[in-house]
């Protein structure tokens, strides 16, 4: 169930994101990203009692938003993500007790090694941005699933935007 | 006993035509037929053996399926020619030469003590009408394939001079669902088996130099960690399980290092250790990516990946550390180098228009040749005679393994099971030849 409802409502993000994001501004960044904005309002008509009393699962926290998506073969973070970023920092700091795992995605094109380092980086993108912001490196750790895990499994663009991306998992919680 | 001096008059005539000096080797013999303008193609006919199996089975079906694989051969269809020939005394020369055949191949299959088969076979030159072959091998029933392999590799080396690769090993990573499974398999795909079973993702299989071991990366301990396995035990240990990403392992020619490449210090670099797992020592400092480490065939230098330049291109190090030098200029993402066996080139992933495709590069002349026209082409390594490039891509929705002859004129699906293939490498010849 909670699986479930975690994909419902980073799918209803993503589409979020991509309708009011600012302008691409690298050659290379994918323009197919603009999804139906219906998904919005399908995210947050989700309403689940059990995890609404929990900042990090409630669908209306910002903190509920675990994935940075990023451009073709890029780890740079775009402007869009920066409210997510320093939520989760924020939380962080908060709460010393807390850790989280950045893991790290690529789309399944190219070298599976290649990719396996990519996702490293995206993850150590992420994790720079939070320890910038001032979360202890000790709170946050980083590992690579390069093209091995995708969310998305179909063999074109729509699929791969929504695997190049780095998750944000809890420690206790369960990670892809 | 005859088929021996055959092999070794053969022999002599290779030889003699390196040199550049004496006469023609014995397979030249065979005029050779050229079609569409770059292939030159030898014309063979390969007679159903007498008693032979049918389907997977069928030796003469191996042997025509290994020959055409290669794109060398124009199988010439041996049906009307009754009764077909089994033995050297019962061919008439002219039923082949009216046929455009300049080789032939006839055989039988016949019990023997034990429950055991003896399979013979010989390969006869149409024009000359001399004997270029001829052996028997007694063997176990469960052997057929494997014997149909060895039997097309003599014929292979008679006729062009190069060594076979029929009985090869390829390894892969195969994926139903959540199941992942390295898998070793003949060089054709058939009798595959699995060598490791798992819920999480494998990658990037190695084969040591005598093909008894293989290297990999598992994600079941949460992260990537490099494991080297035996074949003939299934043991195996953790080669490189440091913080971070441990992949990408390479052996070293000799099989006692391996090329790794960890995260442990920040940014993905390649290191190079004992195949023990001592002996650690760093080989690239950069500020990029290193990854996909390649030891040439002599084992004086790496190529590797790394985007240091900006976008992903090809390298070369020397093994003992110093300057990197960058090979592919060619678009912004060249990818997966692998040597060729005499290490005078080397194949990779070549990204044009938003494809992925298989190239080689000469590493003297830096020409490059896209050979495949696929669109999500991996992992590309060579037959070890250099004349095959197996790979990765991606048809109907599935992962599937492709060869492709390494001057680009012939190209087939090899695997095409069920679930998703991926990771493919090209084992080693045979360690008991």
């Amino acid at each position: 169930m909670r699986s479930i409802l975690l994909s419902a409502v980073l799918c209803g993000m993503l589409a979020a994101c991509a309708s009011t994001g600012p302008a691409h501004k690298a050659a290379v960044v994918d323009k197919s990203l603009n999804a139906p904005a219906a998904g919005t309002a399908q995210a947050q008509g989700v309403k689940n009692p059990e995890v609404s009393g929990n900042p990090l699962t409630n669908p209306n926290s910002i903190l509920s938003q675990r994935s940075i998506y990023f451009a073709y073969n890029s780890d740079a973070i775009k402007n869009r993500y920066r409210p997510l970023i320093e939520a989760h920092a924020k939380y962080l700091m908060d709460h010393s007790k807390a850790n989280v795992v950045l893991q790290g995605n690529t789309d399944e094109r190219g070298s599976a090694e290649y990719n396996l380092a990519l996702g490293e980086r995206r993850a150590t993108s992420v994790k720079n941005a939070m320890t910038l912001l001032g979360v202890p490196a000790s709170q946050i750790s980083t590992v690579s699933f390069g093209a091995e895990k995708p969310k998305a499994l179909c063999h074109n663009e729509s699929c791969w935007k929504q695997n190049r991306r780095v998750d944000i998992v809890y420690q206790g919680e369960q990670g892809d | 006993m005859r088929g021996l001096t055959r092999m070794a008059v053969a022999a002599v005539g290779l030889a003699a035509l390196m040199a550049g000096f004496f006469g023609q080797p014995a397979f030249a013999a065979l005029t050779i037929e050229i079609t569409g303008g770059a292939a030159t193609q030898i014309p063979v006919a390969i007679v159903p053996f007498a008693h032979e199996a049918g389907g997977a089975q069928s030796v003469s079906g191996v042997i025509a399926a290994d020959l055409a694989r290669t794109g060398q051969f124009k199988l010439v269809d041996p049906s009307g020619v009754t009764p077909p020939p089994h033995h050297a005394a019962d061919v008439h020369y002219s039923d082949w030469v009216s046929r455009g055949a300049d080789a032939l191949v006839i055989g039988h299959v016949d019990p023997s003590p034990n429950g055991r088969l003896t399979v013979t076979f010989r390969l006869l030159d149409v024009g000359s009408q001399a004997s270029l072959a001829s052996l028997s091998y007694t063997i176990e029933p469960s052997l057929v394939r494997v014997t149909a392999h060895e039997i097309a590799d003599v014929i292979y080396q008679k006729l062009t001079g190069i060594r076979g690769v029929f009985d090869t090993r390829i390894a892969y990573v195969s994926q139903h669902g959540r199941r992942y499974q390295l898998m070793v398999a003949d060089a054709d795909g058939y009798n595959g088996r699995p060598i490791v079973t798992s819920l999480e993702p494998i990658i990037s299989p190695a084969w040591s130099p005598h093909g008894n071991r293989i290297a990999y990366v598992s994600f079941e301990k949460g992260h990537p960690i490099v494991y080297v396995q035996s074949l003939n035990t299934g043991r195996r240990y953790v080669l490189a399980g440091f913080r971070g990403d441990n992949s990408a392992p390479a052996w070293s020619p000799g099989g006692r290092r391996l090329a790794v490449v960890l995260s442990k210090d920040g940014n993905s670099q390649i290191y190079i250790i004992n195949a023990d797992g001592t002996g650690l020592k760093r080989l690239t400092r950069s500020d990029g990516i290193d990854t996909e480490p390649k030891w040439s065939p002599d084992g004086r230098f790496l190529l590797f990946t790394s985007d240091r330049g900006g976008s992903p291109q090809i390298y070369r190090i020397p093994s003992d550390g110093g300057e990197a030098s960058r090979l592919t200029f060619d678009g912004n993402y060249n990818v997966s180098p692998s040597f060729r066996p005499d290490g005078r080139a080397f194949a990779f992933i070549h990204r044009s228009r938003g494809a992925f495709q298989v190239a080689v590069q000469n590493l003297a002349s830096g020409q490059m040749q896209v050979l495949t026209h696929s669109r999500l082409d991996q992992s590309p390594s060579f037959a070890p005679n250099g004349t095959m490039i197996l790979y990765a891509t991606e048809l109907g929705g599935r992962g599937v393994l492709a060869e492709v002859s390494s001057d680009g004129t012939t190209n087939e699906h090899l695997i095409a099971a069920s679930g998703d293939i991926k990771e493919p490498a090209w084992g080693p010849f045979p360690a008991n030849h």
